[in-house]
């Protein structure tokens, strides 16, 4: 079982070789079934060597397979290796079995596309790219895969590039993200110079008897790994490349920038957990940046007209409470708030596909509503990933999992009651915005009229989606509700559990104030939009409150600063720079060679005797030197 | 065979010679004059070859003045076709007129 490992990233590779090579000759039908077909049998891989895993393997065991070494320079010795322990276990499942629902859906969604091939073959490959990412055993193998879902990204980001807002878009999502993976790049380098290795076992191994705890280069190291995880991770500041990336087509949203690439930072963190946690500056940081962005991004997704937009601000969000949970030291909290909203933004994203593509292109949720008995299938399957995105208590997976980082939030020994607080404000906000975004969808007289229905390849993933949107929570129990715990028990093979401060009897009063959170959030949305819309109307035309609104609709300015600050001075000296002021040196020894070779050339006339006569004044010249010398 | 002239005089002709040979090219348009002049060149040098063998008072110059001649045997041969080619092409021997190679 141990050595078929290498078959879970090598199905997709091969699904993406085929369609690069032979896809434009391939009927569609053949393409989508190399293209789901590759990532299905990832999955019921995955699965096999999951439950093998599961049953047979001991506490610190791991599957390692070393497939070959890379390459070998004075003592400089990476392999491609792949190891598999709880951690990318997990990682590995949420890719290739939501990766898998998601290509169905892709067959149905993308049919009509010219570039049916080209669109499967990228996910492919992006898949590919992912599981080497989290499968890999040292961090430079690990870097490839890192790169590789960039460039993927970059690549779906861009599908439709004959709209050039959608190139921008893809420039903008990997400009970004490289300015992470370079920090990311430079934590490489200096884990290399003071471990000598780059496997991460090895580096766990050793990290606490190399550095000691709080030095600054346990920190600086932390911090450039952060970095980089902040990029793919879309975290403040680097956050502005994930709303645009919603040029893209709805799948990959889902699959890219929802469930799997951008949650690679929280990947990145929880494994280099020790190098964290040698720092608790670093660590502070981490939640430190989650919280900010939890709010920054709930704002912004509170006024967006674009659904997708909302989703995107909602995941960035989201993911902000991932980081929220591992600088407190919540690490299985996050991983299992990483799989939960895996589930549940994939279903949110694929239905939001389903409608606007039904909609006939139609983004802007002011122009949908009234979807409800239209489309039933989408409402209530939408309805399921929205309730677990407001973490609606007890009948929605996602309450599970941030009721968890909410109490670790406080409960922590890295905890605080600030970042308690704005945790809880935040899931205020999470409910405030769905709630205004199935109101205006789904709720209130019909603005667009449907165009056609979705597919039976496009409702089935939303049905299977939907199911674990619900079901999965439950494998994760607080303690005083039923304390079931076999998520967190498997990911304490790899994971330490985190130390409490504060008393467990107290979880209640928390998990009460949560409830009221999220239903203050449904409530106050459901008077302003549902119930006494003319309040909203009214707001509305206070001037104070309309730049607010704008403010956090362009994502609280952050493009127009890093437009301001980067971009323009940028563009500025490149256009006084037009006629390049390295190039005029070199323009310069063009014109005098070009100089030269006129004056040369009027000798050349064709005149025997100026031949001759140059030949003798030569050879006369060379004997009076030879003589006088 | 007692050198009755020295070695200088007789290089002093051959230099002569050689410059009244360059001169004739240089100065000359038709082409067989042109030609006429280079082969006095060649026998100014062979001259020259010549009078240093008996100097030193070894073959050697003797052989290259064979050489010489052979060689300027094969030269006026393929020289006169190609006049004759570039007079039956352009019915012209001046060298001022066929100057279509310029740069």
């Amino acid at each position: 079982m141990n050595n078929l490992l290498w078959l879970i990233p090598a199905l997709p590779l091969a699904g993406f070789l085929l369609l690069v090579a032979a896809g434009k000759h391939l009927s569609s039908k053949l393409v989508a079934l190399t293209g789901v077909g590759s990532i299905s049998l990832s999955a019921l891989v995955t699965i096999m060597i999951g439950l093998n895993f599961l049953s047979s393997a001991t506490d610190k065991e791991t599957y390692h397979q070393t497939l070959w070494t890379w390459m070998d320079v004075g003592g400089f010795r990476p392999e491609i290796a792949l190891s598999l322990d709880a951690l990318s276990l997990v990682f590995v499942f949420v890719i290739t079995f939501i990766g898998s629902l998601i290509h169905v859906y892709s067959a149905g969604f993308m049919a009509a596309d010219k570039d049916y091939s080209r669109f499967f073959a990228c996910m492919n490959l992006f898949v590919f790219s992912m599981l080497i990412l989290v499968l890999a055993d040292n961090l430079l193998l690990m870097y490839l895969g890192w790169e590789g879902v960039g460039l993927c990204s970059y690549l779906l980001i861009g599908f439709w590039y004959e709209n050039p807002a959608n190139g921008y878009a893809a420039r903008k999502a990997f400009v970004i993200t490289r300015i992470g993976d370079t920090a990311m790049a430079l934590g490489l380098f200096t884990i290399y110079y003071q471990f000598g290795t780059l496997v991460m076992s090895e580096i766990s191994a050793n990290a606490a008897s190399v550095w000691q705890p709080n030095t600054p280069i346990a920190t600086v190291t932390a911090l450039l790994l952060l970095a980089g995880g902040m990029g793919k991770s879309a975290q403040l500041p680097l956050q502005t490349w994930l709303p645009d990336a919603m040029a893209g087509p709805s799948p990959v949203s889902a699959l890219i920038h929802a469930a799997t690439m951008v949650t690679a930072g929280v990947y990145l963190i929880a494994r280099m957990h020790v190098l964290f946690e040698l720092s608790a500056l670093a660590q502070m940081i981490v939640a430190g940046v989650g919280a900010v962005t939890l709010l920054v991004a709930g704002f912004s997704a509170l006024t967006q007209y674009d659904i997708k937009r909302v989703l995107a601000y909602s995941t960035i969000s989201q993911i902000g409470y991932m980081f929220l949970a591992l600088g407190v030291g919540a690490w299985t909290a996050a991983i299992f708030h990483f799989m939960i909203h895996a589930f549940f933004k994939a279903l949110l994203f694929l239905a939001a596909g389903a409608i606007i593509e039904a909609l006939g292109h139609e983004h802007n949720m002011f122009k949908m509503g009234g979807l409800k008995d239209k489309m039933p299938l989408v409402f209530w399957t939408f309805l399921i990933g929205a309730a677990s995105l407001s973490a609606l208590p007890l009948i929605s997976a996602g309450f599970y999992s941030k009721d968890q980082i909410l109490w670790y939030a406080w409960a922590s020994e890295k905890g605080s009651p600030i970042l308690w607080f704005i945790a809880i404000f935040g899931a205020f906000i999470t409910a405030a915005y769905t709630t205004r975004m199935m109101i205006l969808t789904f709720w209130g007289v019909t603005r667009t009229e449907i165009g056609h229905h979705p597919g039976k390849l496009m409702t089935i993933p939303l049905i299977i989606l939907a199911f674990f949107s619900v079901v999965a929570g439950f494998i994760e129990l607080p303690h005083n509700f039923g304390h079931f715990t076999l998520f967190s028990d498997l990911l304490h093979r790899v994971l330490p559990s985190t130390v409490l401060q504060a008393d467990e009897s107290s979880e209640w009063k928390f998990q009460l104030l949560a409830f009221l959170a999220t239903f203050g959030g449904i409530y106050l949305v459901f008077i302003y939009y549902y119930r006494e819309p003319y309040k909203i109307e009214r707001l509305r035309e206070n001037s104070s409150f309309q730049s607010l609104y704008r403010f956090w609709h362009n994502g609280w300015g952050f493009d127009r600063l890093f437009d301001l600050v980067f971009v323009n001075p940028f563009v500025f000296i490149a256009q006084i720079n037009k006629r390049d002021i390295v190039d005029r040196f070199y323009d310069g020894i063009t014109s005098v060679t070009e100089h030269l070779y006129r004056l040369l050339s009027a000798t050349q006339t064709g005149s025997l005797r100026w031949y001759i006569m140059g030949m003798v004044i030569g050879a006369i010249i060379i004997l009076g030197l030879q003589i006088m010398l | 065979m007692s050198s009755s002239v020295s070695t200088e005089i007789v290089m002093l002709l051959a230099a002569l010679l050689f410059v009244l040979g360059i001169t004739g090219v240089i100065i000359r348009k038709n082409i067989i004059f042109m030609l006429l002049s280079v082969e006095i060149m060649l026998n100014a040098s062979g001259l020259a070859f010549v009078a240093a063998g008996s100097r030193w008072g070894q073959p050697d110059g003797q052989v290259m003045f064979i050489f010489i001649l052979a060689m300027a045997a094969a030269e006026v041969s393929i020289g006169l076709a190609l006049i004759l080619q570039i007079y039956h092409q352009h019915k012209s021997l001046d060298i001022d007129k066929l100057r279509e190679m310029n740069g």
